[in-house]
Order: C-alpha cells, then structure tokens, then sequence
C-alpha cells in the first residue's frame, strides 16, 4: 500500500470520528440543559449522569416556577421575557430605521471622507465595550436614564449599528447601479427607486439583519447587568437568569429551565433561518 | 456613530484623570481638576499585573483554540455529505446561543456533585475524587479558556469555510495528479490559502477575547486566579464604585490591547514582505 492510499482512507474514517465528536460538543450541552430542566431534583442528586429521562419521571415543575410571578413564590420570569422581548424588537427595528438609510448612502452617495468609513466601522465595532461602558454609566445616571428599557435600548443601537450599516452596504453595492439608471430613466425619483428598487432586492439581506440584530439585543447581557440591575420589574431575561444563580438556594433543575427558556427563541430563529444568516454573517464582519 | 461610541471614549479618557465616585458624580463637570491618582491607585492595587498576565494567557489561549477548532471543521465539512446543512448549523449552536444560558450549561456540567462530567469521570475514567474545575486555581483559567475556545471556534469556522470555498478546485486536482498525498496537499496548497485568513482571525478574536467580560464574569466571577482586566474595570465600577480607577484600568485595558495589535501587526507585515 502507498502512502496516498492510507492516508485517503486514514482521513475518511478521521473525518466521519471528527463530525461525530463535533456534534457531540456542539448538541450534547444544550440536550444535557433540555434533559435537566424536565427532571426533578432529587433524581438528579441520585443520579447525575444520566442522559435519558424515563417518561414516568417527566416534570414540567421547573418551568411553572420559574414563570410564575414573584408574588406567587415563582421567578417572575414572564415579565423578564416581556422585558427582552420589548428591548429586542425595539432596538431591531430602530436599528434597521437607521441603518437602511446609512447604508444606502455609504453605498451610493460621493460624500468627504467616504473611504474612511471602514476603518472607523471596524475600530468602533472592535472597541472594547467595557470602556464605553462606564461614560454610558454616568450619562445614564445623570439623565436618570439608568433602569430605564429605554436607555438599553439605545445602547443596544450603538452595539447593533455600525455591523448592520457594513453588513447592508457590502450588500448593496452588489446591486448594479445600471438597474436604478434604468429607473431612473424611466422616470423614478430617488426615493422611488429606493423604495421600489433597491430595498426589494436587499429584502434578504435585511432580513438576516434584523434577525442578528435581534440575537445582539435578545443575548446581551453586560449593559442589562450595569444599567437595570436595581429594578428587578425591568430585568431582562438574561439577566434575571444570571441573578437567580445568585439568589436563595435556586436548584439547579430550575436554572436550567431558564436557561432553556432563554435560548429557545434564539434556536428556533436560528433553525428557521440558517441560511440566511450564515451567508449574511460571512459577508459582513461581527462582534463577538 | 460618534456620537454614541467617540464622545464615550474621549470622556472615559477624561474620566481615568479625574477624581469622581458615584456619590459625587452630580458635581463632576467635564473639566474639572485633573489627577494622576487613579492610574496609581489602580497600578498598585495589588494584583494589577497579575490580572494582565491573566488576561494575555486567556486572550491567547482562547484565540488559538477557537482557530485550531475552527480550522478542523471547516475541513471536515468542506465536502458535501448527507445532512451536511444540520452539521454546520449545529457547528454554529455555541456562538448564536445567549451567553447567560450556555455559561450555566458548563457551570452544572461542571458541577462536583451534580455535574455529569465528574459523574462520568469517576465512572468510567477512574477519577479518584470530583474535580471543581470553575474553583480552584490549577484548573480554573484553562477551563475558561475551554469555553472560549468552544464559544467562539464557529466564528472561526465561517471565515475559514468560506475561505476554502473559494479555493479553486483545479489546484487540489492539479497536486493530485502529481501524486501529492492527502496531508501534503493541505500543507503545500490550502494552508497557504488559508494563512491571511488564519491571521486576520488571530488579530479579530484576540481583541474580542482581550476585551471580553460575559464569559469569565458568568463562570467564575474573577475568582480562582481568572480575574481579568475587564472583570476588574466591573470590580471597581460596582463594588467599590470608584469611576475614575474603573475609568484608568479600561484606559490602561485600551493602551495595552493598541500595543499588542500594533506588534502583531507589525510582525505579520514584516513577514509578508519577506
């Protein structure tokens, strides 16, 4: 046998090993969160390595405490999936308000200081948020905006910002500019060509947009933690998660069932729009 | 754009010179009287630089982890196979999934008593007693940056798949004809391919990592020596709400990360054009 030969098949039976070992680490934490919020907690202290729940043992206990409102003894986490819901959208659909437009101009306007504008996206975006957390701290706590889902959200838009505006302008450049001449000609104003050229052919883009400015403002969870912490009525899910590992004894069945609560929405959008997003994300950079 | 991330940054400069503590925040104007203590106070607040030792270990150790992972799906997924779609989604779970959530996962799974892995390594690894690796020193940092090397190695993965997508397929060919073997034809071929890449990713993710707070906050707090600079901007914001020392560590954060970067980047030109 040759050396190409061993090698070939060595490497075809490596890579099946491989995939499977990845799905393993990538599927097994999130099945291991799923298999231990639906089960109670004194199996789980018997026998804490087992992966399978027998039907018998199924308990959907964990959830009904973690929903259930404050007042009645649970965690209150209702009013948290409000709370991130009301922020996420928010901060989306501001972004988007914003960036649509800011993007098309990058994309299509001659302005001073046009070739600039990429270095100054990726510095922003690159910056460590840390530090702009805490002038955001004290501005915040002068306008009184701190605790307010309002000031997050604004936050959430300078987070959100400068990737969606990179991400749409490297997409609209791809759009040829003959087909908005050609609209033009035909008698279309600008806005006219905007509004029935340029944006139905970036609709895909705009979408996978919204969809990662979504998951930014929905998983966020450092400025939730500086800004809200003292208002536990405006907690998001994040970080009304975070708090409960802090609290009185919280069994860990509990936690997890927030846990799955956090990242359901986030899995199903993920699942529903795989492809868009992966091409989106490849084609503009993102923040991690 | 400048004014929500520029006019931040020149104050958090202006701030690091200041004296302001939460209480007195309401009568610190932007000019007021500038100060050198902070960067003091905060130098020789004991374990200053064992927090940036910490912080270069993690940042390191957590790039290359996420670009050797990365690297190794990326091959693997490049060719078409069956179900091929749902390997790469899941690929990407650990990145999409909310910080908060996944954190927790590995604290339980991690967990002495209740955890499955030391459930699992006492069973079936002769592990003589449970290991807490979020709690003590010698395992602590390596586990965070297990994390962050799991976290983020989808990141990783898309450049690099992407990248070797666009690798013409005549090349590989053309190497096999002339009887390149398998390995061979990855060191001579797509490795050279790949090298800018790599190298933008190394630069992209150890600024992310240098920066983060999220991971280490979530899992461990700080403690068991992974205190890392970030962590400890939080520190002095909250628990001794001292704005101006938070405001000199994030300074000292930034000079240090524009060092490094500026070394990189000096050493990767130098190589191109050799």
């Amino acid at each position: 046998m040759d050396r190409d030969l061993i090698e070939t098949v060595t490497l075809r039976w490596l890579r099946r090993l491989v995939i499977a070992s990845f799905l393993v680490i990538t599927l097994l934490p999130f099945y291991y969160m799923l298999v231990l919020s639906v089960r109670p907690i004194e199996r789980l202290l018997l026998d804490p390595g087992s992966l399978i729940v027998p039907f018998g043992e199924l308990t959907v206990s964990a959830y009904t405490e973690v929903l259930r409102s404050a007042e009645n003894g649970g965690q209150g986490f209702l009013i948290f999936i409000r709370n991130s819901g009301i922020v996420a959208v928010a901060a989306t659909l501001l972004t988007l308000v914003v960036s649509i437009p800011g993007a098309y101009a990058v994309s299509r306007l001659r302005f001073f200081g046009r070739r600039q504008v990429n270095v100054l996206f990726l510095a922003v975006y690159l910056f460590p948020s840390i530090v702009i957390a805490i002038p955001l701290f004290v501005v915040f706590t002068r306008a009184g905006l701190r605790g307010s889902l309002f000031g997050l959200v604004l936050v959430y838009i300078s987070q959100t910002l400068p990737v969606s505006v990179y991400m749409l302008k490297n997409y609209f450049e791809t759009i040829p500019i003959s087909l908005e001449e050609s609209a033009a000609i035909d008698g279309a104003g600008r806005l006219g060509i905007i509004l029935r050229v340029s944006l139905p052919l970036a609709a895909p883009s705009i979408m996978a947009v919204a969809l990662y400015d979504f998951m930014i403002a929905w998983n966020e969870f450092l400025f939730a933690l500086l800004f809200l912490v003292d208002k536990p009525n405006r907690w998001t899910v994040s970080l009304g998660l975070s708090l409960l590992s802090d609290g009185v004894e919280v069994p860990k069945t509990v936690l997890m069932a927030g846990s799955v609560i956090l990242t359901l929405p986030i899995v199903i959008l993920f699942f529903a729009s795989e492809r868009l997003l992966t091409e989106g994300l490849t084609s503009g950079a993102e923040k991690g | 754009m400048v004014a929500v991330i520029g006019i931040p940054i020149v104050w958090t400069v202006v701030l690091a010179f200041q004296r302001v503590r939460l209480a007195t925040l309401r009568k610190t104007g932007l000019v007021g009287e500038f100060t050198m203590s902070n960067f003091d106070r905060v130098l020789h607040t004991p374990g200053f630089a064992d927090t940036l030792w910490t912080t270069l270990l993690y940042s390191i150790g957590g790039t290359f982890g996420s670009i050797v992972i990365g690297l190794v799906a990326a091959l693997v997924v490049r060719r078409p196979f069956p179900g091929r779609t749902l390997v790469r989604a899941s690929m990407l779970l650990p990145y999409v999934a909310p910080v908060v959530a996944v954190a927790f996962v590995w604290q339980v799974m991690l967990d002495p008593q209740l955890g499955i892995v030391n459930d699992w390594g006492r069973r079936f690894l002769g592990w003589d007693s449970p290991i807490p690796f979020l709690s003590q020193d010698s395992t602590a940092l390596w586990t965070v940056i297990a994390f962050e090397a799991w976290r983020y190695f989808p990141f990783a993965f898309l450049f690099l798949l992407a990248r070797l997508q666009a690798v013409p397929g005549e090349l590989e060919e053309a190497a096999r004809v002339d009887g390149a073997t398998p390995t061979q034809r990855f060191r001579h071929i797509l490795l050279p391919q790949l090298l800018p890449v790599i190298a933008l990713l190394g630069v992209l993710r150890f600024i992310m990592t240098f920066n983060k707070f999220d991971d280490v906050y979530l899992l461990t707090g700080g403690s068991a020596g992974t205190e890392v600079v970030s962590v400890r901007v939080y520190q002095f914001l909250t628990a001794r709400t001292d704005i101006g020392a938070a405001a000199a560590q994030a300074v000292v954060l930034a000079v240090v990360l524009i060092v490094f970067v500026a070394i990189y980047l000096r050493f990767f030109t130098a190589r191109k054009e050799a």
